[in-house]
């Protein structure tokens, strides 16, 4: 019994490299503990994230086609999902084809936009957009909208990114 | 870090706790393996409501019900592990919760002063059934739904208040959509709503009365029965055991995943070969078996009233035997907790050769 615990005592002094027994399993049990807390934090960081990245492939889109856009009246506004994002499609009464983002650059809201109005104003915060450019020309907004290439064809409209 | 803990235990009085944790001692003989099980269930419990959480985020009760559990099974990263873990871990829960039940039995452990913690267990145990009964109609496949048409027409047979219930609890004379809709409500709200300050009030009379010694240490003087401290000597060992617990269900969840069957369909036949959850097997075999000896109604009704005279028996159980004696009372329980325990076994193992 007492011999048992003398030679308890002696493993517990470091070698001569420093190693203690309880220094390895100290390490060992931490070791332990991360590999489980990875093996059960992955699958649910993967399980929650699928949405994510479900939306990050949608939004990978290069151009939308809508049917039928070319017949929007002069003077109005389309508003349709550019993959997973709000955008708009403006013809102006002068004939003029515009596509922007309608998320609004400062806190994400969403965008309307009624010609002839001189700007495109944020309901949330009034930032202020140029309705031909994306310009942003007034209030919190940091950037400009995202501009879109417009192709007006017959019986449809493309847009698609720069 | 020794700045933390100063604050901590000057605030919360860890020291005090942790004091009192290794005061209270664990009684160590032949039998204690059999100390664990309630901790392997409350583990399992664990693990069912983190995993039941997670399915939470994906799940749609109602009409859409199986197409979210579909996505969940088929299309969600790790859905099919997540949804599998659920489901073993609640096979494991009712197991461990069986196996916890039995050796508080044949230890004698529900005799005076833990009555209460017997029957505050028999009522954990009947939720947990419950739960099982609830959840398995979640994933509204075919086998699901049959499962609870069959359940719900034995609720049926019930004179009088049978139908009347049976159809409250479907919200109809059929499964279908409602009846989901309020399992689930069941299942998720109102079973843990219960389940859960009563598994507190359960762990605190164990905490309040301490482990029971089995009749067998009885002999022993109470100054020469052996025994560790909870904390950490116990303990380490619990959470070893919750360790063991969790790989196996890990291992199960990966090994043999849930599968979805087709869609519920109310002119569809019933599955061949279709069968209770394994816990609910004995109660469906010994109907079985009483129904083919007293053919209809009557056989039902025989087979279910016997069944429920042995449960209220098996829970009064603290009445009768409830003395630290070994007399004919006592040897009388232990027999008839072997009949129980061989009852179950046989017709469980009976329903699955005959399937």
């Amino acid at each position: 019994m007492s011999e048992a615990i003398v030679e308890d005592n002696e493993q517990l002094q470091p070698d001569e490299e420093g190693f203690t027994r309880r220094g390895f399993v100290k390490v060992a049990i931490g070791g332990m503990g991360v590999v489980y807390a990875g093996a059960i934090g992955y699958p649910i960081y993967r399980y929650l994230e699928t949405p994510v990245e479900k939306e990050a492939s949608e939004a990978a889109v290069k151009a939308v086609d809508l049917k039928d856009a070319d017949k929007l009246p002069a003077g109005s506004t389309l508003m349709f999902m550019f993959g997973s994002k709000p955008a708009m499609l403006i013809h102006f009464a002068t004939g003029e084809w515009v596509s922007l983002s309608a998320v609004c650059q400062h806190l994400g809201c969403i965008l309307h936009y009624q010609p002839p109005a001189p700007r495109i104003v944020c309901a949330c915060h009034g930032g202020q957009y140029d309705p031909h450019t994306g310009e942003n020309v007034a209030g919190p907004p940091p950037r400009p909208l995202r501009k879109y290439i417009v192709k007006v064809l017959p019986g449809h409209v493309t847009v698609s990114k720069a | 870090m020794d700045k933390i803990r100063a604050y901590l235990d000057e605030r919360l009085g860890l020291e005090g706790l942790l004091e009192f944790m290794s005061h209270k001692k664990v009684p160590i003989h032949r039998h204690s393996f059999w100390y664990y099980w309630g901790g392997i269930t409350l583990i399992c419990f664990i693990v069912q409501i983190l995993t039941g959480i997670l399915l939470l985020v994906y799940y749609r009760p109602g009409q859409g019900a199986y197409e979210s559990v579909r996505s969940i099974t088929y299309d969600i990263n790790f859905g099919w592990l997540i949804r599998s873990a659920h489901n073993w871990s609640a096979s494991l829960f009712l197991f461990s919760a069986f196996t916890h039940m039995f050796s508080v039995y044949f230890m004698k452990a529900y005799r005076a002063p833990r009555e209460l913690g017997w029957w505050s267990g028999m009522i954990l145990l009947a939720l947990g059934m419950l739960f099982g009964f609830s959840g398995y109609l979640l994933p509204m496949d075919d086998l699901a739904a049959s499962a609870t048409k069959v359940g719900m027409a034995m609720l049926d047979i019930l004179p009088k208040v049978g139908p009347w219930a049976a159809d409250l609890m479907r919200g109809g004379v059929t499964v279908g959509d409602p009846t989901v809709q309020r399992f689930f409500a069941l299942h998720v709200v109102v079973l843990p709503m219960i389940f859960m300050p009563l598994l507190g009030f359960h762990l605190w009379l164990v905490q309040k009365h301490g482990n029971a010694v089995p009749p067998s240490e009885y002999d022993t003087p109470v100054e020469e029965r052996k025994s560790v401290p909870f904390f950490p000597n116990f303990m380490i060992k619990d959470l070893a055991m919750w360790l063991i617990a969790l790989n196996v269900i890990a291992m199960l969840a990966s090994l043999f995943p849930f599968q979805l069957g087709e869609q519920a369909d109310p002119l569809k036949p019933a599955p061949p070969g279709i069968h209770p959850e394994w816990y609910f097997m004995s109660a469906f075999q010994v109907l079985k078996i009483v129904g083919k000896i007293i053919p209809g109604t009557p056989g039902e009704v025989v087979g279910m009233g016997g069944f429920t005279l042995g449960l209220i028996l098996w829970v009064l159980i603290p009445l009768y035997d409830g003395k630290t004696e070994s007399g004919v009372k006592a040897r009388n329980a232990h027999y008839f907790g072997l009949l129980a325990l061989g009852v179950l076994i046989i017709t469980t193992i009976w329903g699955y050769a005959a399937l």
